[in-house]
């Protein structure tokens, strides 16, 4: 087995360290359980959306374009009824992208939630049976949520004893209460932990940990962060309000065209906000992910110590997630330019970090399995 | 572990507990009237279009661009205050690496604290208030935010060009 890299606590027992490690991770842990299914909600929260992005998204935003131009052009005939009906589409079309959305983010977010926790495990005033009970109930809400979010538009309101809430929106809410649950527990130990006169210093080497890779990921996560900051607060001070009020000025011109029977209004409106809604995604994916990827970077950081992969491997996983995670959103922000091709670089970009991670939770699997079997020393 | 690691973990995860309970909140008894609400009224809107009634598609739009600017400000809220929880949290982890003093890292942490509870307040407190306050204190709560990462990374940085390189590699 390789080396585990060297602690910055020089005054540590190299065996020590290891055994403080392995003591935290061992096998019916809350830090492990966390950190697997941490990464693995992630994993299946990019594979998803990457798949998202790349068969429903585009195709999803012409439905829906289409629908609005029809329902105009029902409006500038005078067939109120018809502008009704793709209205209903609509609706339709929207639901169905905004509860894909909601399933990537949701579970990706719970996933970098679980790693968290994990980090802080440690420092819980908890019993380890408690722990472990509270990190399963956090990851069956974090799979129920994403997973019953996603069912809401095929379910719909049947059989719900509601008027406008369905059973797939009870069930994804029943998980984010298991969810929050689990959280207000982890923190009730936390408290109790900082609060307690007796309580003893923690040592774990984890966040202490300054291998080259976990260095790499530390540095260039901190900047995605604040580079993913700057992007927000440029797009807030320029765009934001003013693509705000260009929404509501083209769809008054549409509808103003179209009861004044002004074809080339129409036209032009919908044109102008097929325009506008391309470049309010563009920047809001652009801004999400690159602070996601940045605070992903900076958690995987610690947790080199638990990826069982040769340092140089270790490195270069470190860099193609981190090229990957610059790449998807410059490339995102460059759709409205570049067109296609653009939007090509950018699910590569994905793919990239979503290779690199795979290829830290098999190192972190692989480590699992040696410390299972006795042979992490 | 020290005041401004305690400090930004512990507040961290109660931002993320108060986001998630306000998200649950939001969704359960907000969200799905928002959005009829929003849907209706760009349907009304049009069909007042089609009817030739400029004044009912006016009005109908009106509650659209009103019901919208609800609504995306309260999704702003709910996922910008777990956001920062996040980046709270994680930076808390890393903070024992800034090289600064202990009073230096403190003020930082409650500093970049105090932005990411009053960045997205601002942006709620827009929902009823229009005037310039809210968007002051929105401004406030995202330039610290900016300042404090911004020291931070520098922080990181002095750190670890001050680093040896743990693993040094072996001369040929």
């Amino acid at each position: 087995m390789k080396p585990m890299p060297s602690s910055r606590n020089r005054s540590a027992r190299p065996s020590d360290v290891l055994a403080g490690r392995n003591e935290t991770f061992a096998a019916p842990s809350a830090r492990r359980l966390l950190i697997l299914g941490g990464i693995g909600l992630i994993l299946v929260g990019m594979i998803f959306g990457d798949i998202f992005a790349v068969f429903v998204l585009h195709q999803n935003a012409s439905r829906v374009g289409a629908s609005l131009a029809a329902a105009s052009h029902a409006a500038f005939a005078g067939d109120h009824a018809a502008v009704a009906n793709y209205f209903q589409d609509v609706a339709g079309f929207l639901e169905n992208r905004g509860t894909k959305v909601d399933t990537h983010a949701h579970m990706i977010a719970f996933g970098y939630l679980a790693l968290m926790l994990s980090l802080l495990a440690p420092w819980m005033s908890l019993s380890a049976r408690t722990k472990r009970r509270l990190a399963w109930l956090f990851l069956c809400g974090a799979g129920l949520l994403p997973l019953c979010v996603f069912l809401i538009h095929y379910v719909g309101l049947a059989y719900s004893p509601l008027k406008s809430i369905g059973w797939a929106s009870i069930f994804a809410d029943l998980g984010g209460l298991f969810v929050i649950i689990a959280l207000a527990g982890y923190l009730y130990g936390l408290v109790k932990h900082f609060f307690s006169r007796e309580r003893a210093a923690v040592q774990d080497q984890l966040p202490a940990d300054s291998s080259v890779a976990g260095r790499l990921l530390l540095a260039g996560g901190v900047f995605l962060v604040m580079l993913g900051f700057l992007h927000g607060s440029y797009y807030a001070a320029v765009d934001l309000y003013r693509h705000e009020a260009l929404d509501y000025s083209i769809l008054s011109q549409v509808s103003l065209g179209a009861a004044e029977r002004n074809a080339t209004a129409v036209d032009s409106g919908l044109a102008a906000y097929g325009q506008l809604q391309g470049e309010k995604a563009v920047n809001i994916a652009a801004h999400a992910h690159i602070i996601e990827f940045g605070v992903l970077s900076i958690l995987l950081a610690f947790f080199q110590p638990y990826v069982d992969l040769h340092e140089i491997w270790q490195r270069r996983w470190a860099l193609v997630f981190l090229l990957g995670s610059l790449l998807l959103p410059v490339c995102v922000l460059l759709e409205l330019k570049f067109g296609l091709i653009a939007g090509g670089l950018a699910d590569i970009g994905g793919l990239l970090v979503i290779v690199a991670l795979l290829a830290m939770w098999i190192g972190i699997l692989r480590h699992a399995d040696r410390l299972d079997a006795g042979d992490a020393t | 572990m020290s005041g401004a690691r305690r400090l930004l973990l512990a507040g961290g995860i109660a931002l993320a507990l108060w986001g998630m309970s306000y998200g649950l909140w939001y969704a359960v008894f907000a969200e799905h009237q928002a959005l009829e609400e929003i849907g209706a009224s760009l349907s009304t809107a049009f069909s007042g279009a089609a009817q030739r009634d400029v004044a009912q598609s006016a009005i109908a739009l009106l509650r659209y661009r009103e019901s919208k600017y609800v609504y995306d400000r309260q999704v702003d809220v709910h996922s910008h205050w777990i956001g920062l929880a996040m980046v709270l949290i994680v930076l808390g982890l890393s903070f024992d690496k800034l090289s600064f003093s202990e009073k230096t890292k403190l003020w930082l942490a409650v500093a970049f604290l105090a932005g990411a509870c009053l960045f997205p307040l601002g942006v709620l407190f827009q929902v009823h208030d229009r005037g310039p306050l809210p968007r002051i204190l929105a401004i406030s709560g995202s330039a610290l935010e900016i300042a404090s990462l911004g020291v931070i990374a520098l922080g990181l940085a002095r750190r670890q060009s001050s680093t040896p390189d743990p693993h040094p590699q072996p001369e040929a």
